[in-house]
C-alpha cells in the first residue's frame, strides 16, 4: 500500500505541471530548506535561517506576527462584506442588516471583521511595547520603528474609518465627535487657535475636507469607504512590505 | 554545518557540491554569530507562525460566537445620542476633553504623542538591552515608555466604562439612566483664583501665569541640568531638550488633571489667542 502511494507521489511529483510550479522536493534536506525560501515568494519574507533565540515565543509573543494575520483576516472578510455594502446613506445600514440576517455567513464575516479590528489595534499597541522593552528600536532599528509608528497610526485611522461605514446612530455620532476635533486643528481648523485669523471656515477648513462636507453626509461615507477600502490599506501595505524589508535587511535582534 | 540531524546535502548533480554563502559587512547583529546558533526557517519558524494563525483563527470564530459586532438604529441627525462616545481606542483622548480645550486633546497632544514616538529611537542613545527584556539598565527610558502607556490606557478605561449620561462620572453600580445632577462646585480659571485670593489685577494675574506655565517647564528642564549633570551630558544639548520637552508635555496632563481634580482649576493659562 505505502509502496503504491510512494508510486503515485513519484508520479505526480515529477510531472511537467507539478515541476513548473515547484522548483525543489520538499523541505527535508538543507538545500531544499534553503530553497523553498527562495522559490516561494511569501515565504521570502523569512531569512533561510534564523537566530534559535528568534524563535522564543516569550521574546516577540509573536506579536507582530500576528497583527499581520489580523490585517490578512480583515482583508479576507472585508472583501466579502464588500460584495455586500453600498456606500449609500439610503441604504448602507440596510445593507448590514441584511448582512446580519440574509446573507449567508455575513453575520460570521462582520463579526470577525469587527474583532479583528479590535484586535488588531490591540495587538499593534503590544507589539510596540515589546519592541520598546526589548530595546529593539536602537541602532540599527531606529528607521523600522518610525516606520512601526506610521503602521500604529494607519491601523488606528483604517479602524476608525470603518466605524462609519455601518450608518448607525453608534456609526453617525462617533464620527461626528472625532472630526469636531479635527475642526479644533490650529490655523486650518475654524475653531482652532488662529484658524479665524487664517481665513477658515466651516465650508473650507480641515474637518470639510476630511467630510466633504459641513457635516457628516453622504459625501463622507464615500471618502471613508474609499479610504478604508481602497486608499489605506494600500498604504498600509507599503508600509508592511518596507517593515519586514528592514527586518531581514537590518537582522532581528532576538536573543540567543 | 550545525544541524546533523538533517540529512546531508543533497546535490542535484552528485559531481557537483553545494553551497550556501552569505557575505555580510558592518555590525549587524546576525553576522556576528556562527550558523551553530542559527536554525532553518523551514520548519522551525514556519511551524510556529502556522501554530500561531491556526491559534489566532480558532479565536476569532469563537468570540463572535460569544458576541457581535453591534449594530443601532440607523443613523440619525435628528437624536443625538448621549454620550455620544468615539470607539474605544481614542476615548483616551476623548476623555481627555474634560481636561483640555479640543485643539489640544484631539489634536496636539495626539501629535505629539505620534511626534513623539517617532524620536524614541533617536533621543534615547542608551546601546544597553538591545534583544533582551531589560529593565535595569535602562531604568529611565522603561520608566517613561509605561507610564505614557499607563496614562493612554486609564483614559481610555475611565472614557469606555465610567462615563455616562452627559459625560459624567458614573460607577459601575451606579443607575446609568438617571441623569446625575451637574456638580456644584464651578471651575475657575486660575488667574481668576490668584486675583481673588491676593487681592492683584486681573493683568498682573494673568501675566503670572504665563510665569507659573513656564516655571513648570523651566523647573523641569533644570532639575535634572543641575542634579544628574551626567544624565545631560550624555544626551547633549540638542536630544536633552527635545527629550525633556516631550517629557514635561506628557507630565503635563496629569498635572493639569491634578490642579483640576484638587482645585478645581479650568484654565492654568489663558492667551489671547488659546488656553491650556
Ligand atoms: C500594522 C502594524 C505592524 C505589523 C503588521 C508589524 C509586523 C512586524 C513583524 C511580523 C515583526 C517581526 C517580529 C515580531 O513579530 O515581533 C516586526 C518587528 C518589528 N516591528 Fe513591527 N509591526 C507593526 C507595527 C509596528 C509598530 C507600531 C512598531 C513600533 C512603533 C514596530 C516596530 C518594529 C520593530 C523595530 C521591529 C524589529 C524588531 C526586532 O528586530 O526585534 N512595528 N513587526
Amino acid at each position: 500500500m505505502t509502496g503504491l502511494i510512494e508510486k503515485l507521489r513519484q508520479q505526480i511529483v515529477s510531472t511537467q505541471v507539478w515541476r513548473s510550479i515547484f522548483r525543489h522536493g520538499y523541505p527535508d534536506t538543507d538545500l531544499n530548506r534553503a530553497l523553498v525560501m527562495f522559490s516561494n515568494v511569501i515565504l521570502h519574507l523569512h531569512p533561510v535561517r534564523v537566530k534559535r533565540g528568534a524563535l522564543k515565543i516569550r521574546y516577540t509573543w509573536c506579536l507582530g506576527g500576528l497583527t499581520f494575520f489580523m490585517f490578512i483576516i480583515l482583508t479576507i472578510t472585508g472583501v466579502f462584506l464588500m460584495f455586500y455594502y453600498v456606500p449609500d446613506t439610503r441604504r448602507a445600514y440596510n445593507d448590514i442588516k441584511d448582512l446580519q440576517y440574509v446573507v449567508y455567513f455575513g453575520n460570521l464575516m462582520r463579526d470577525m471583521h469587527r474583532w479583528a479590528a479590535h484586535a488588531m489595534v490591540f495587538l499593534v499597541w503590544l507589539h510596540m511595547t515589546r519592541v520598546f522593552l526589548t530595546g529593539a528600536y536602537k541602532p540599527p532599528r531606529e528607521f523600522n520603528w518610525i516606520v512601526g509608528v506610521m503602521l500604529l497610526v494607519l491601523t488606528l485611522i483604517l479602524s476608525w474609518t470603518g466605524y462609519l461605514l455601518p450608518w448607525d446612530q453608534l456609526a453617525l455620532w462617533a464620527i461626528t465627535v472625532g472630526s469636531k476635533m479635527a475642526e479644533a486643528t490650529p490655523v486650518i481648523g475654524v475653531s482652532g487657535p488662529f484658524g479665524l485669523q487664517m481665513g477658515m471656515r466651516p465650508d473650507n477648513d480641515i474637518r470639510f475636507m476630511l467630510l466633504g462636507g459641513t457635516v457628516v453626509g453622504q459625501s463622507a461615507l464615500l471618502r471613508f469607504y474609499v479610504l478604508h477600502c481602497v486608499g489605506l490599506p494600500l498604504l498600509a501595505g507599503v508600509f508592511m512590505a518596507v517593515h519586514f524589508w528592514r527586518i531581514r535587511k537590518d537582522g532581528f535582534s532576538g536573543p540567543l | 554545518m550545525a544541524d546533523q540531524t538533517h540529512a546531508p546535502v543533497s546535490p542535484r548533480d552528485p559531481k557537483k557540491t553545494y553551497g550556501l554563502a552569505e557575505l555580510v559587512r558592518g555590525k549587524a547583529p546576525s553576522s556576528a554569530r556562527p550558523p551553530e546558533e542559527t536554525v532553518f526557517s523551514w520548519p522551525d519558524l514556519v511551524y510556529v507562525e502556522f501554530l500561531a494563525m491556526l491559534f489566532a483563527t480558532v479565536v476569532l470564530i469563537v468570540l463572535p460566537l460569544l458576541s457581535g459586532a453591534p449594530l443601532e438604529e440607523s443613523a440619525s441627525a435628528d437624536t443625538t445620542p448621549n454620550p455620544m462616545k468615539a470607539p474605544w481606542y481614542f476615548l483616551g483622548l476623548q476623555e481627555l476633553l474634560v481636561f483640555f480645550d479640543p485643539w489640544l486633546a484631539g489634536v496636539v497632544l495626539p501629535g505629539l504623542i505620534i511626534v513623539g514616538l517617532m524620536v524614541v529611537p533617536y533621543i534615547d542613545i542608551n546601546p544597553k538591552g538591545i534583544g533582551q527584556y531589560n529593565y535595569t539598565e535602562r531604568k529611565f527610558a522603561v520608566w517613561t515608555f509605561c507610564f505614557g502607556l499607563a496614562l493612554w490606557y486609564i483614559f481610555i478605561v475611565v472614557g469606555v466604562y465610567l462615563r455616562g449620561l452627559d459625560w459624567q462620572w458614573y460607577w459601575p453600580w451606579d443607575n446609568w439612566s438617571l441623569h446625575k445632577e451637574a456638580s456644584s462646585v464651578s471651575l475657575i480659571d486660575l488667574e481668576v483664583i490668584m486675583a481673588q485670593k491676593f487681592g492683584m489685577a486681573q493683568t498682573t494675574a494673568n501675566l503670572l501665569t504665563y510665569l507659573i506655565t513656564g516655571a513648570f517647564y523651566a523647573i523641569g528642564f533644570t532639575i535634572p541640568f543641575l542634579f544628574f549633570r551626567k544624565f545631560y551630558e550624555a544626551l547633549g544639548f540638542v536630544r536633552y531638550n527635545l527629550m525633556m520637552f516631550f517629557f514635561m508635555t506628557m507630565m503635563l496632563v496629569p498635572f493639569k488633571v491634578m490642579i483640576r481634580l484638587v482645585f478645581n482649576i479650568k484654565y492654568m493659562l489663558i492667551t489671547p489667542f488659546f488656553k491650556i
